[in-house]
């Protein structure tokens, strides 16, 4: 596998399936692990970052989970590629900055991925679509396990994992459900929504996670904590408040169905003639637009258009996706037409 | 360094930013970071935030020696309270003072009661199993089920014994 044949697939996390599909994009656990007395990542020299990527690279590609996969270097990665593999979500911001012995591990169908060398030696994702944390923890957990045989992680009986930043130290697991709240958005709820989830401890976030904002309506919900609390209590506790929240956004569109759906109909379909029309169109704008168009299918009032189609679309005309197919660096203005362009020959 | 807008004062909140594959850092003091508003807030780094503040919620005997270093990765407390992340695994012990009430801020909490690694030896996961015994013990007691908690008690005896057990019998030899 080559990174050109995920241009070809859509991602595991975007088929647009599952529990509570109408309103979870997807559920996501990651894992920060560290091999024991070698510095973390940021600390470390490029002799000690090489080990590291030695030591871990043959466990990893041989875990039974990770058939099919594809195995990069970040170094040997241009621009356009690590971008590519961000809006893919499939690293993160951190992993592609800088390039000693980077390195990311991605399972075929992109549910899995192992980035080593992040900010922790190691930091193990899975991905999956829909309101499914249980068992994309049996995933994770079950990968952990076999690793653990093989490498001797940083560990202690009181702090747990060890991890370069002691907001990771416990369980070093970060939970996290990306949420479409357009209704609780379009009703103004959403400000309250966010301040009570803050409240107890847990962080909202935009659609491309730590420091991004909300952009189309996409909000990712994520445990803070990971001392004191079991890996299974963590999951639990964010999933009793995701579903309060996923219940909330359902109310809300069904009030907004009842006491404005002329309002609610014209926004959808504005957003559908715009889309279909266009000849320029900023990314921002896109996901705005398929975000409305989203809550269109998921209300029943557009027919013949799935959520499959819709994640592709929302993927696809990200600005690394538009460059790889045209096989070159677009500026922004040539990406907007060509976003535009794409838009319209998918929705013919 | 100074703050990157009025200055004038010790910038104390850092940034960074990645902008079009163009890393961007913003060196902010306090107030000018909170004048910038929400639109820094979402972008605060709770690590970088937390550097100034290691020495927070520690006794003043308590507060680390600036010059400790980790024998294993010369990290010393400086390095730590400047960059906001420990260099290794031995850090955690070498900081040990300073990182408990760190911790315990953070989580509320300062003992693991999640999983462990499968290579761990036998004593260790005991222990961590009996961690787990113990809160789940607190937890029934605040629950007034203490027939419960006296049967996990039992049982964390049991976890515990084997260390117990040998020093006993060396107390008898002695005797």
């Amino acid at each position: 596998m080559t990174i050109n044949d995920l241009l070809k697939q859509t991602g595991e996390w975007l088929r647009g399936t599952g529990p509570n599909s109408d309103i979870i994009i997807s559920s996501r656990i990651r894992l920060a692990r560290n091999l024991n007395k070698i510095p973390f990542s940021r600390w470390a020299n490029k002799k000690q970052t090489e080990a590291v990527l030695e030591a871990v690279k043959t466990p990893v590609l041989e875990s039974i989970c990770m058939k099919n996969n594809l195995f990069l270097k970040i170094a040997d990665l241009d621009n356009i590629d690590k971008q590519l593999l961000l809006e893919r979500h499939l690293v993160s911001r951190e992993l592609i900055v800088g390039s000693d012995n980077k390195a990311v591990a991605i399972s075929g169908n992109e549910a899995i991925s192992v980035m080593i060398n992040e900010e922790d030696h190691l930091r193990i994702q899975v991905i999956e679509s829909g309101f499914n944390l249980s068992d994309v923890w049996k995933i994770i957990d079950a990968l952990d396990d076999e690793l653990s045989k093989k490498l001797d992680f940083a560990f202690s009986s009181d702090w747990g994992y060890l991890t370069a930043c002691p907001t990771n130290t416990g369980t070093g697991m970060r939970g996290s459900v990306m949420l479409h709240l357009p209704a609780l958005v379009l009703s103004k709820q959403i400000n309250k929504v966010l301040a009570a989830i803050l409240k107890i401890g847990l962080a909202a976030r935009g659609f491309y996670g730590e420091g991004t904002e909300a952009i189309g309506n996409f909000f990712q919900i994520s445990n803070q904590v990971t001392l004191g609390h079991s890996e299974e209590e963590l999951i639990d506790n964010l999933e009793r408040i995701i579903r309060q929240v996923v219940e909330s956004e359902a109310q809300a569109r069904e009030s907004l169905m009842n006491k404005n759906a002329e309002m609610v109909k014209d926004r959808i379909w504005r957003a559908y003639g715009t889309l279909k029309s266009a000849y320029i169109i900023t990314s921002n704008e896109s996901i705005e637009l398929l975000s409305a168009v989203r809550l269109g299918v998921d209300l029943g009032i557009m027919k013949g258009i799935d959520r499959l189609f819709l994640n592709d679309l929302l993927i696809t005309t990200q600005p690394a996706h538009l460059q790889k197919v045209e096989g070159k660096a677009l500026s922004a203005a040539e990406r907007d037409v060509k976003r535009a362009t794409l838009i319209k020959e998918k929705l013919k | 360094m100074l703050c990157d807008i009025c200055h004038k004062k010790e910038a104390t909140v850092h940034l960074t930013e990645i902008i079009n594959d163009q890393i961007t850092e913003l060196h902010l003091c306090e107030e000018c970071a909170k004048e910038k508003g929400s639109e820094v807030e979402q972008h605060f780094d709770l690590a970088d935030l937390l550097a100034g503040l290691t020495d927070f919620g520690a006794k003043p005997a308590q507060k680390e020696d600036g010059s400790i270093k980790c024998p294993n990765c010369n990290m010393t407390y400086a390095d730590l309270k400047k960059i906001g992340r420990l260099g290794c695994s031995q850090c955690y012990a070498i900081f040990k003072k300073s990182l408990a009430p760190l911790l315990k801020r953070i989580h509320g909490n300062t003992q693991h009661i999640g999983k462990s690694p499968k290579t761990l030896g036998k004593e260790a996961k005991q222990k961590t199993q009996a961690q787990i015994l113990k809160a789940e013990m607190e937890k029934q007691i605040k629950m007034e089920n203490f027939e419960e908690a006296a049967k996990l008690r039992d049982k964390i005896k049991e976890l515990e014994k084997p260390a117990s057990g040998v020093k006993e019998r060396k107390k008898g030899e002695q005797k």
